[in-house]
């Protein structure tokens, strides 16, 4: 099967969508002439003239103006540069975005994508680094999927911008260069917003994760193996709505659960699947749930800083051998 | 100037008595108790919304603030269907999950009021761009704002791009004189709001909100100017809030006396003879027939609203998702 980078599905995920629809459209800073920050909008201009636009930075704008958008009948994508940036537009997302399909009866659609680069990619500190897709699981009104690999890039992307609902797309900076398999196009199977995957069947332990955090869960999944541990492996890729069903499944398989994530472990994402199992499988688990995270600090520059705040595999290896 | 027909007189007059109405009926049964949330009267205010949407197609789009009743009136929504969401009936336009402050209309291009002050001007903006560099339509999208709303930093990022993109959106600020409690010389250092438009090589203009004619004049350019894609104009109408900020407001900031004298003097339904266009009469009584029709009108309208149901409590999960 051939192979392309996380960020070409990216870009072929949006070329084919926006040849299916004409009234999807993209916007952002630095997508049309540059291609993007990270070169995951290369080449879409020349395909689908004035339909790749370059924005002022002005983010209020480029969702606020997306939602607007959507509310007119276009399908807008919208991109935020860095992650870190969707702090300028809290009131665009939170109460415009998220609310105006509920609190006006359902009369409008809001068919949006806000796509999101996110996670440390070396230096980048503070400001150019975070994962914040915790946040958006507390708000009702808005899906928040954030896929692992360049195959689930390409279909989440394509099932984001097809769903009648906003959908904020965290795509891992990191991840943007790394390639993997996917199917040509006659080949593919569409991915259904909400649905987690087992992707790696074990009996001993179901380790958690979604993003970048699924490298962690593979190689500490690889690494148990070699002493015998089987760890099966499950990608959320959406967060919110979230697949409670396959994770509660493969627990009372296993009795036992970790997670990990790269963004901060107090109130991550991953919290609320701890707090599920808790309510609703406590009697299969046999071991506490097992959480890695980063800590709580802003991310730091020094690259001897930066290396305390990441989560490695023999972390989860350490914790796992440590409940079994 | 824009020729404006008799007929369209009438029309003018009518819808602004039904908004007159309607407020005065909300202000009663609020503070009666019946209706719940808080609620924000466009009271003397009426030619604005009424003048602006007279310029507009069905098909063109507004963004409302939470002073919207007047807004979605002028726009062409069902007063019955605005009443009884207002009373969070299930029968109302948002099925009573909106209210007072959250009303839309989408079949009318109505496209929401908005409970974050400055929340439009984006999405109004958006909603313009998709009209011509996306979908390629000639429909127009307006703003109404305020001038506390003004000072967001939201205007500043939608005017800069509704201007550099020519988009068919137009900025209609009520310069009301008032941000609730803060008048706006303590936090506004232009003399007019529309003084900005300048900075974004977009027309700015200062009309008498009170004067309905003045106002539909500007938003005909306006909206001309938009349609051919030449972009965007800002229309500053002079008003003044006669109510307080929110309906049960004690307006220890100001002086009552002061608000009623400006009432008196500006009020553009009792004004409404002295400012008709050449060739163009009213009888007073033809008024007066025209106003207590529409007194009648909202008073059906609060009767259909109180023997609508609330909605069944089983509905409050339904609309957050479409899939």
């Amino acid at each position: 099967m051939r192979k392309i980078t996380f960020s070409e599905a990216t870009r072929e995920a949006m070329a084919e969508e926006m040849e299916k629809y004409p009234e999807v459209f993209v916007m952002g800073e630095d997508i049309a002439r540059q291609g993007g920050i990270f070169g995951q909008f290369k080449g879409l201009p020349d395909e689908f003239p004035g339909r790749v636009i370059d924005t002022p930075i002005s983010e209020t704008f480029i969702v606020g103006g997306g939602v607007g958008a959507a509310l007119a009948g276009a399908r807008p994508v919208v991109d935020m540069h860095f992650a870190d940036f969707i702090g300028v537009c809290g009131d665009e997302i939170i109460n415009q975005m998220a609310k105006i399909r509920y609190m006006f009866g359902g009369q409008a659609k809001i068919p949006l994508v806000l796509r999101a680069p996110d996670g440390m990619a070396g230096g980048g500190a503070a400001q150019h680094s975070q994962s914040l897709e915790s946040f958006f699981i507390h708000i009702p009104g808005i899906k928040v999927v954030a896929p692992s690999n360049p195959y689930d890039a390409k279909m989440v992307l394509k099932a984001a911008i097809e769903c009648d609902d906003p959908v904020l797309y965290f795509e891992n900076k990191v991840l943007y260069k790394e390639t993997g398999e996917v199917p040509e196009k006659e080949d593919e199977v569409p991915y259904v917003i909400g649905k987690a995957r087992v992707e790696r069947e074990g009996t001993d332990v179901t380790i958690v994760s979604y993003s970048i955090g699924m490298k962690n869960a593979r190689a500490a999944a690889d690494l148990l193996e070699k002493d015998g541990i089987k760890a099966e492996v499950i990608d959320l890729i959406t967060l919110s709505p979230w697949d409670k069903e396959t994770v509660i499944n493969s627990v009372k398989k296993t009795h036992r659960l970790c997670l990990v994530a790269e963004s901060v472990k107090q109130g991550g994402a991953l919290a609320e699947v701890a707090a599920t199992v808790a309510e609703e499988a406590l009697e299969y688990l046999d071991a506490p749930v097992l959480r890695y995270g980063a800590p709580f600090t802003p991310i730091p520059f020094a690259p001897t800083l930066e290396k305390m705040y990441r989560v490695y595999p023999e972390d989860l290896v350490n914790g796992i051998k440590g409940v079994l | 100037m824009a020729t404006v027909t008799k007929e369209q007189a009438r029309k003018f007059y009518e819808t602004m008595a039904t908004i007159r109405a309607f407020e005065e009926s909300v202000k009663r049964d609020f503070l009666a108790g019946e209706i719940p949330g808080f609620v924000h009267l466009y009271i003397g205010e009426e030619a604005i919304g009424t003048g602006i949407c007279a310029a507009l197609r069905d098909d063109d789009m507004i963004e409302s603030t939470h002073r919207g009743h007047g807004h979605c009136i002028a726009k062409g929504a069902d007063v019955n269907a605005m009443m009884a969401e207002i009373f969070g009936k299930k029968d109302g336009l948002c099925h009573g999950k909106g209210g007072s402050m959250h009303i839309a209309d989408f079949k009318i291009g109505m496209l929401g009021a908005n409970g974050v002050v400055g929340g439009g001007y984006n999405l109004a903006t958006g909603a313009a761009l998709a009209s011509k560099m996306v979908l390629k339509n000639d429909r127009v999208s307006v703003v109404f704002f305020g001038d506390g709303a003004s000072n967001r930093g939201t205007f500043h990022e939608a005017a800069n791009v509704a201007a550099a993109w020519k988009l068919p959106v137009i900025f209609v600020n009520e310069m009301n004189c008032w941000a609730s409690t803060t008048p706006y010389r303590t936090t506004t250092a232009v003399e007019n709001i529309s003084d900005r438009a300048k900075g974004y090589n977009m027309p700015g203009v200062v009309v008498n909100g009170q004067n309905v004619f003045e106002v539909y004049d500007a938003a005909v350019e306006a909206v001309a100017r938009a349609r051919r894609g030449e972009g965007p104009t800002f229309i500053e109408a002079k008003t003044y809030r006669i109510e307080g900020h929110f309906v049960g407001d004690p307006e220890k900031y100001r002086k009552k006396e002061e608000t009623m004298q400006i009432f008196h003097d500006t009020d553009p339904l009792t004004h409404f003879l002295g400012i008709l266009p050449e060739g163009i009469s009213f009888e007073q009584a033809e008024l007066d027939q025209i106003r207590a029709d529409a007194v009648e009108k909202i008073k059906k309208a609060k009767e259909y609203a109180v023997s609508c149901e609330y909605p069944d409590p089983s509905e409050y999960i339904t609309d957050v998702y479409v899939d």
